[in-house]
């Protein structure tokens, strides 16, 4: 059930490549290539290697008791916060670095939002000797200022973007705007299960051991496959990692978004950024701002396998407000002694607000990343009421 | 109504006379885009591309990121950029610029049909390469729009007589590996993908991003059948407003024309 797109990168309706005519041939030989090195031995032993000893995968899961108990569920996290660099985001560049070098580039470009693809991105490059330039929306540059500082720690050049809404969606028009002028030598290192074909599949595949190593851990402790599967979209990296595992099984998948940016939840089919998919715009196709407390999922699109599993009625896609957010942010820190990244917290007010609906079942929530990036933020929201 | 004749047999019309075409682009719904399009149209543009702005311009380097942002701010929209091309009087073909979700939102058949009501006879979508232009392709043709292929440096041998073959008015050959804006040389791609080009289609090609004075279009011409000029006109219309475009055009006309002055003359 999981989709192999063909050549035309079509997930059902969704997805294919409409990106500048400089950039085509760029798409076919990424496509190519992926495909040679996905099916090649050595490539993914190498890549096994370095998720292994790198970043430290398998991730463990977790049972949440004490929340469990509050919620009348049993909950089970996926701990993709103890990767290297805080984040599932490390999977997706390890494997994307190892690519451009095996295509005899030298540099890679990234987009960022909330920092934390810019910081996997930038670590990747000093690990594999690569120059990097992450693009980051001048909004976001602000709010999270650590990770800016970060990247340049690892050796990358940030340039903040100035132009539209200044976030996240700006940073990938900036970064495609980079690799149109420097496709001979540069690998564009998208960051989510977006963009042109073959990025939302590439980019799902280097995630689905999120979703397989899941799989086999429930299994293994529980004796059976959860009932809902939860996590957080923006682009829905995270989400399509976690739902790979389980497309084929009977459980629930939930792609929780944020209420100021459902892309799925409020918008239509669009084309923006190399892909048809859902896309919040106007009347007349312009694509709307998209506003949430996190940077991450500040995006106003999303992958299109997302719009593709949401149209056949196999996901849902429903939204939490920044306050639940909020609230479910400090929930876990205290209940669990977790501090989750704002992003997974979407995941957590979702099962928060609705666990009364499902008491008794098994619901595996993706923790994405660790909250040490939002603590200064939520410090700012919080200030003494805590 | 604006257009008079269609694009692509005006510009073999100026071919066979021995000159060169000179289409200046300007960003519909930027201040005083109506008279700046008429400045051109005055000072000897063979046609004109009107840009339709869009929020996620990603061909587009500052300047015209810069005017499409002007352009959104003070509320233009499609529908009233159609609106004032219907009404615009001028002797050349229109051709307008747009990303593709802005022909995808409205629907292929319905924005084939407004262009064809205001009057313009082409269409240049840069995000929507050939593999993608089918549907498009078909309204357009439907409804006698030209669509403009674009063509790029790094497309492979076999790639360009494709595209050239789905091309109608013209091919847009782009200059240079980047985007849109003024460059101190006209890069070395501009003319060896033209005569890439040249090599094998009839259909006119003409060179666009990175064409940024009188000099590099000449340049760009003893290879190509014209240029597009984007940056370089709508950088003076936000800084000088039409009379400064109208003078650019002239000074790029008349250049062209002493090199290319034609069988006629």
């Amino acid at each position: 059930m999981l989709v192999t797109p063909g050549a035309d990168g079509r997930f059902g309706d969704f997805g294919g490549r409409f990106v500048p005519e400089t950039l085509v041939p760029a798409c076919q030989e990424l496509e190519r290539e992926f495909s040679a090195a996905w099916s090649d031995e050595s490539f993914r032993s190498e890549l096994s290697r370095v998720l292994a000893e790198y970043a430290g995968r398998p991730s463990i899961i977790t049972e949440c008791e004490n929340l469990g108990r509050q919620l009348g569920i049993r909950l089970v996290l996926k701990r993709e916060d103890l990767n290297h660099t805080g984040s599932h985001k490390i999977n997706n560049v390890l494997g994307q670095a190892l690519l451009a070098k095996r295509m005899g580039k030298r540099r890679i470009v990234a987009e960022t939002g909330a920092g934390q693809h810019g910081v996997a991105s930038a670590t990747a490059a000093a690990l594999m000797g690569l120059e990097c330039k992450v693009y980051m929306g001048a909004v976001d540059v602000e709010r999270q200022a650590l990770n800016v500082f970060r990247m340049r720690l690892l050796g990358a050049e940030v340039e903040a973007v100035h132009s539209g809404s200044r976030t996240l969606k700006d940073a990938v028009n900036e970064a495609m705007r980079d690799w149109v002028a420097s496709v001979e030598s540069t690998h564009y290192c998208l960051g989510s299960v977006m963009g042109p074909h073959p990025y939302p599949y590439m980019v799902r595949q280097f995630h689905r051991v999120i979703g397989d190593e899941a799989r086999e851990q429930m299994r293994h402790r529980y004796d059976h496959d959860p009932d809902i599967v939860v996590a957080c979209v923006g682009g829905g990296s995270n989400a399509m990692g976690i739902f790979s595992g389980f497309v084929d099984t009977d459980a629930r998948l939930i792609g929780v978004e944020p209420a100021g940016g459902a892309a799925v939840g409020r918008g239509q089919p669009g084309v923006v950024h190399g892909m048809k998919s859902y896309l919040m715009q106007d009347e007349y196709g312009q694509v709307q701002e998209a506003h949430s407390i996190s940077a991450g999922l500040d995006y106003p699109g999303v992958g299109p396998e997302h719009s593709y599993l949401a149209s056949i009625g196999r996901a849902e896609y429903p939204t939490v407000t920044d306050d639940e957010v909020i609230a479910a942010f400090q929930l876990m820190a205290r209940s669990e002694g977790i501090i989750p990244a704002l992003e997974c917290a979407h995941a957590l007010a979702w099962i928060v607000r609705e666990s009364n609906t499902f008491t008794g079942k098994t619901v595996l929530m993706n923790l994405s990343g660790r909250g040490d990036k939002d603590v200064a933020q939520m410090m700012d929201i919080l200030g003494n009421s805590i | 109504m604006s257009s008079s004749g269609q694009l692509e047999p005006r510009l073999r019309a100026l071919r066979s006379e021995g000159r060169k075409a000179l289409v200046p682009y300007v960003t519909g719904g930027a201040p005083q885009w109506v008279e700046t399009v008429q400045a051109c149209a005055a000072h000897g543009a063979t046609a004109i591309e009107v840009g339709i702005p869009f929020s996620d311009p990603v061909m587009d380097g500052p300047v015209i990121q810069e005017a499409s942002q002007l352009a959104l701010e003070s509320g233009a929209t499609p529908v009233s950029i159609f609106e004032q091309l219907r009404t615009l009087d001028v002797q050349v073909p229109i051709v307008v610029m747009c990303y593709y979700n802005t022909v995808f939102h409205a629907g292929h058949e319905r924005f084939a049909k407004s262009l064809v009501d205001a009057g313009v006879c082409g269409a240049i979508i840069p995000d929507l390469p050939l593999e993608e232009s089918g549907p498009w392709c078909d309204a357009a043709d439907n409804h006698g729009v030209a669509t403009v292929m674009l063509a790029a440096p790094t497309a492979p041998d076999d790639r360009l007589p494709r595209i050239a073959a789905r091309a109608r008015g013209f091919v847009y050959s782009v200059g240079l590996l980047g985007v849109t804006g003024e460059r101190q040389t006209l890069a070395d791609t501009a003319t060896t993908l033209a005569a890439r080009l040249k090599a094998i289609t009839d259909v006119p090609v003409l060179v666009g991003v990175g064409v940024s004075n009188a000099q590099q279009a000449v340049q760009a011409s003893e290879v190509a059948d014209g240029v597009i000029q984007g940056a370089a006109v709508v950088r003076r219309m936000l800084e000088g407003g039409p009379e400064a475009v109208g003078e650019f055009v002239a000074d790029v006309r008349q250049a062209l024309d002493q090199r290319f002055p034609g069988i006629k003359s």
